[in-house]
């Protein structure tokens, strides 16, 4: 259990990949693409856990206590997943570019960069 | 609890290995929303609400939304020109 | 390169990363261990300002300066997108057409759920400092609750109520304060985006000096963002591609205009 979460970080990444090298379609590629970068998010919480420990939320009521899992992987976590979306709008506008310019979407098919 | 940890991890192996696999785009598109889903309850399980709530609009609402949106513009640019037999062939 | 070929250089590579990740894992902290550094000096500085949120002390307070850069990451791709994804001068844009497909059912349930929506988002925003939840969170409910309108099948209330160019300021707006404020507390005689506000009590709505504006400032940026992002997806879904390859000249523009005209009739087609 210790490894557990982080080789399943490790198995999203890589799966992630798979899928882009095996991809015939760059929709399908950008979402393989967002399926990698979600290992991240796992890998970044799994080592910010602590067994036993709250969220880093304190309430009025609760005294604020070091009882907490880390509040910092989560912070980046929370940016990495507004990049992540910023990415794959980014890139299914490319797609849906060079479908309209090249009407395919299939990478094999696109044999050289035009200008 | 760890047990439920455990169990959300291997629902989010398993279900990003169908989402990679999946070659049909349009229901990628919906598997992607499960496995956004899936990222939530884990985040929910590790004690951290605020990614989760993040990961529930961004992985499981807007990305898989802009996903289908452009899949839809590319199918009708395909299927636009796949009605025109003979005029891109030169 | 060859599909067999892209296959033959991934799996070595894959089989020898899956073999130095999992050395590296044996060597990491276990799963769930107790040593956190970067928590025993967050939540104290978190607790310092008046935070109960820590992550959003983080976020705002802490690393206020890579959420800056996080933000002009997300202004540049939504211009970049925009850029991208703007109509180009042989396109033409189609009304959608009324199809009546929706269920009733799902219509009202979407007007139903709209206002929640909304009011949940703005929750959201307000209470980040305080709550889980906070600008980029609420930014991201407001934006895809606007959007219910169009699963409630009418795209022309949708249009009504995104007038694009509001949002278009309001995303330049949220990430011009945001800097602005930052350099305030400059001319306050602290450093660029310290927090300078007074702090007030701890888990009160007007607590944590500058966190709950930042946040608030981040969630006009996030919320218009998102639905400029999505306007220029949704209008790419109504505009009609006139011309074919660029190359492929001007000549036939005419008949393939006529063509896409009669020929495009799947609007409003869901799944």
């Amino acid at each position: 259990m210790s490894i557990y979460p982080y080789c399943v970080a490790a198995w999203l990444m890589l799966a992630g990949a798979y899928g882009i090298v095996r991809s015939r379609n760059m929709v399908h590629a950008v979402v393989c693409l967002s399926v990698c970068q979600s290992g991240t998010y796992v890998l970044l919480l799994a080592v910010g856990y602590q067994r036993g420990a709250t969220a880093p939320v304190f309430g009025s009521t609760t005294t604020p206590n070091r009882n907490v899992v880390d509040p910092v992987v989560q912070a980046m976590t929370l940016t990495d997943i507004v990049v992540s979306a910023t990415v794959t709008a980014l890139l299914l506008a490319l797609a849906i570019q060079v479908n309209k310019r090249q009407r395919t979407v299939d990478p094999n098919e696109l044999v050289a960069l035009k200008g | 609890m760890t047990v439920i940890i455990a169990v959300a991890l291997t629902l989010v192996a398993a279900i990003g290995a169908v989402v990679v696999g999946t070659h049909s785009p349009e229901r990628q598109a919906v598997v992607l929303s499960m496995f956004g889903m899936a990222l939530t309850v884990l985040f929910v399980t590790v004690q951290a609400p605020d990614v989760a709530l993040s990961q529930l609009g961004v992985g499981a609402a807007l990305v898989p939304l802009m996903v289908m949106l452009a899949i839809r513009r590319i199918r009708r640019d395909q299927r636009g020109e796949a009605r025109r037999p003979g005029k891109d062939e030169e | 390169m060859s599909e067999r070929g892209r296959l033959a250089v991934y799996l070595p590579a894959a089989l020898a990363l899956a073999a130095l990740l999992v050395l590296a894992f044996l060597r990491m902290p276990g799963f769930g261990g107790t040593v956190h550094l970067y928590r025993d000096l967050a939540v104290p500085a978190a607790v310092r300002h008046v935070t109960a949120n820590v992550v959003s002390a983080v976020n705002f307070d802490q690393r206020a300066l890579d959420t800056l850069g996080e933000e002009s990451i997300l202004l540049g791709s939504v211009v970049g997108a925009a850029a991208l994804l703007r109509p180009a001068q042989r396109e033409s844009e189609r009304r959608p057409r009324r199809t009546g497909r929706t269920l009733e059912s799902t219509g009202l349930l979407g007007y139903l759920l709209l206002p929640v929506t909304l009011i949940v988002g703005f929750d959201v925003v307000a209470h980040g400092h305080l709550t889980p939840g906070g600008g980029f969170q609420g930014g991201v409910v407001l934006a895809t609750g606007i959007h219910l309108l169009y699963l409630a099948g009418s795209y022309r209330a949708l249009e009504r109520l995104r007038p694009v160019e509001v949002f278009d300021a309001g995303e330049a707006l949220g990430a011009g304060m945001f800097t602005v404020l930052g350099l305030i507390g400059v001319l306050a005689g602290t450093a660029f985006l310290q927090n300078f506000l007074p702090m007030g009590s701890f888990g009160s709505l007007f607590s944590a000096g500058t966190v709950p504006v930042l946040n608030a400032l981040v969630g006009v940026e996030v919320a218009c963002g998102a639905v400029v992002l999505l306007t220029h997806f949704f209008t790419e879904d109504l505009t009609v591609s006139v011309a074919g390859r660029e190359d492929g000249g001007d000549r036939d523009r005419g008949d393939r205009d006529g063509n896409d005209r009669d020929g495009n009739d799947q609007g409003g087609e869901e799944e």
